[in-house]
């Protein structure tokens, strides 16, 4: 098999790891929100479930929760008489998107701490309630704010989705794994494996800078 | 049985109680990958972050790239090349140092990022006062410099410490029986993976609990102007 | 005299151990002009800040249009704590202009000053924009609704901040030093807006401020403020070219002295 050849089987792990990045970053985004939002909230019951989630997926390691969620799972289904037995693209977005969307999480609450109390004050005087003050006045604000983070995390998320190889999805990694069993070359295929995923994260952190100058638009005008 | 601990199935809570000891033993060589990486990491980080410093472009250039290079790059990745590759230039490592070698080169970017940030924000006043006193540069940096720069530093690499550790399962492709490795061993012949997967994430828990706990005390026993070397 | 439109009725105010408001009693008349002046610290803005509510009190009755702001009336008479929903029906009442403008960052001028109307006061987006932009001539800015506060002059902003009070209607405004974040060449066209609003009878106006002689042309009334109470009060008159008490003579001279021909 010349080098050459690798690009195929490559290409669609690639395909395969870049969906896994889309979806689990989304969910992370989703769940970053919900939590981060949910962990400043006064209802005690909102924010226990928040911080729990958070410290919980924050305290153990992503290979853990993945294992978990594959191998246990089902398992404690069994137990309770239901069917949790996750396919592995299911598994990984999960694990994945559990993961970083705690990370997020935090993100999110310090950006909207980080408004200025001002902001709150001028809200309170126009007499918005304060869940429109949140929606209108404290998230616009703080979202720019996440942006840098948030790019960080994507480049984390696309990274650490070589590990649903573990778990026999077949995304860049598994391909590249494989190519190396049946070729035992193994220079040539890690070196191009790792240019791959340096390529798409240079990819990925353009888009996240292109997408932080769109919600920082007003940012950006005249000062 | 494993590392000589047989595993009574008789209840579930006799089978946690009875595979903690082998757990255990998974959580030691952990902790051991955690500190042999850090290290590995604040040294190759500190030679990066002064490379990067350097005033020729000729050197901190592709110094820059290669950081870059390392932190987008996946640990697991990192990890088969070392393992697959440096065999084949006739270095041959222990599964254990092949790992820990692949967390201390992906941490390294990191921990570069640490020192200079660090370095940097001893702000130009500081080394204005110190080139007012007459202090050589040398003398600069070892006496002013550093000294400040300790107390920011610390923390950040505390936190990459507790990153590091969360990432040691990922040795376990290698063979390395980590705390994971040896949780998946115990189900892959028990056949019960619920209560080992979930042991591993409750220990995971506390240990990063405690790690935490460390570095926030650490942290607040550093004084915040710094401290002297001497 | 008819009732106040507003009322403080041996009000306190506590920050932890200092007491900013001792038992403080004043009243402002329904349409009146009233400036308040004072050091530092005398407890100006917190007067401006428990009207709208920023602030809560520690003793007393705060009453609005007859209504007590802080409490609520229980159906046996007695006075409990305001319910929020109690704060927002008396909030509709009052407007605020801040000393750093607070306008809101991310939103085009327009947006700033019909965001409220529509979320709030549940007009069209259609009424809104109609009544922004009348409100925008008004402070002499209808060609920048397109602009964000970031692309503005302080002044501009100011008179932007003033709009976005107007839009909601308020009875009363209040305004806390409404011109010292400013360069001193901008001051001009926010007093010029104020100055617009004072002519308004129905329009209740409390100004915090050093302008000394603004405070003379536009109000009815100017309260000289000192430790939390009203040292000495009357018609600007009165008040700066025959003051009673030597600490308010004191003060006089150490502003006007500080700020030679202040702007007006
Ligand atoms: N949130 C707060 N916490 C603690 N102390 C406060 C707070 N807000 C105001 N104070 C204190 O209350 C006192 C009165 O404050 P206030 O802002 O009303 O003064 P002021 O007359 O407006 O002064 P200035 O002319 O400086 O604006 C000051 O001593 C101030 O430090
Ligand atoms: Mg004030």
């Amino acid at each position: 098999m010349h080098w050459t050849e690798y690009f195929g089987p490559l290409a669609e792990g690639a395909w395969v790891t870049v969906q896994l990045t889309v979806y689990s970053t989304i969910l992370g985004a989703i769940l970053a929100f919900a939590s981060g939002i949910g962990k400043l909230s006064s209802n005690w019951a909102i924010k226990a479930v928040s911080v729990a989630y958070i410290e919980v997926f924050r305290g153990t390691s992503l290979l853990v929760q993945l294992f978990w969620l594959y191998f246990a799972l089902p398992l404690a289904g069994m137990a309770l008489g239901i069917d949790l037995r996750l396919p592995p693209v299911m598994a990984g977005v999960l694990a994945l998107g559990l993961n970083i969307g705690a990370y997020g999480a935090e993100v999110v609450r310090g950006a909207i701490q980080s408004v200025h109390k001002d902001q709150h004050e001028a809200a309170r005087a126009l007499n918005f309630t304060s869940r429109q003050t949140l929606w209108t006045i404290t998230i616009p604000q703080a979202i720019p704010e996440m942006m840098p983070s948030f790019g960080n995390l994507a480049v984390q998320n696309l990274k650490d989705t070589a590990l649903v190889s573990l778990i026999s999805l077949g995304d860049l990694t598994f391909r590249a794994e494989q190519i190396r069993n049946f070729t035992q070359d193994s220079t040539t295929i890690y070196s191009m494996l790792l240019v791959a995923y340096f390529g798409m994260a240079l990819v990925l952190t353009a888009l996240m800078r292109g997408l932080e100058a769109y919600v920082s638009r007003w940012r950006m005008a005249g000062s | 049985m494993l590392f000589g601990f047989e595993w009574d199935l008789s209840s579930p809570l006799a089978f946690a109680l009875s595979i903690l000891p082998i757990l255990l033993t998974g959580l030691l060589v952990t902790l051991q990958a955690t500190v042999v990486g850090f290290a590995l990491a604040l040294v190759l980080g500190l030679v990066w972050a002064v490379l990067k410093a350097a005033p020729s472009r000729i050197i901190s250039w592709p110094v820059s790239v290669v950081i870059e290079f390392i932190r987008d790059t996946p640990l697991l990745v990192q990890l088969f090349f070392l393992y697959y590759v440096l065999p084949e230039y006739g270095i041959v490592l222990p599964a254990f140092m092949t790992g820990a070698l692949a967390l201390g080169i992906q941490y390294s970017a990191y921990t570069a990022e640490v020192y200079r940030a660090g370095l940097q924000a001893i702000g130009a006043d500081q080394r204005e006062a110190a080139r007012a006193l007459n202090l050589s540069s040398a003398r600069t940096f070892t006496h002013i410099i550093v000294p400040q720069a300790i107390p920011r530093i610390v923390p950040a690499m505390g936190n990459y410490l507790v990153s590091i550790m969360k990432d040691v399962p990922v040795l376990s492709v290698v063979t390395v029986l980590e705390m994971l490795n040896v949780a998946k061993i115990v189900g892959d012949r028990t056949f019960d993976y619920l209560i080992p997967l979930s042991l591993v994430g409750a220990l995971y828990l506390i240990t990063t609990l405690v790690a935490s706990a460390g570095v926030r005390l650490v942290d607040t026993w550093l004084p915040k102007e710094g401290i002297p070397l001497k | 005299m008819t009732d106040p439109i507003i009322k403080f009725d041996k009000v306190v105010k506590r920050f932890g151990d200092l007491t900013v408001l001792n038992k403080l009693d004043f009243e402002v008349q329904r349409g009146e002009k009233v400036s308040i002046i004072g050091p530092s610290g005398s407890g100006k803005s917190t007067v401006l800040r428990i009207l709208m509510t920023l602030e809560g009190i520690d003793g007393g009755v705060v009453t609005v249009d007859g209504e007590p702001l802080w409490h609520e009336k229980a159906p046996d008479g007695t006075l409990k704590p305001a319910s929020e929903t109690h704060l927002r029906k008396m909030r509709t009442q009052l407007g605020m202009v801040f000393q750093q403008f607070n306008l809101f960052p991310h939103m085009t001028v327009l947006r700033n000053i019909t965001e409220a109307p529509v979320k709030v006061l549940g007009l069209s987006k259609k009424e809104a924009r109609q009544r922004a932009e009348e409100l925008l001539e008004l402070v002499g800015l209808a060609d920048q609704a397109q602009k964000y506060p970031g692309q503005l002059s302080g002044g501009q902003k100011q008179r932007v901040g003033i709009a976005r009070a107007l839009a909601m209607r308020p009875n009363i405004l209040l305004f806390d030093e409404p011109t010292s974040a400013l360069d001193p060449e901008l001051v001009g066209e926010v007093l010029n807006v104020i100055r617009k609003l004072a002519d308004e009878h129905d329009l209740t106006m409390l100004l915090v401020t050093h302008e000394m002689r603004f405070a003379k042309e536009i109000s009815d009334r100017v309260c000289f403020f000192d430790r939390g109470r009203i040292r000495e009060e009357g018609t600007p008159e009165e008040l700066f070219t025959d003051p009673n008490e030597d600490r308010t003579r004191e003060f006089l001279a150490a502003v006007l002295d500080e700020a030679p021909g202040t702007t007006g």
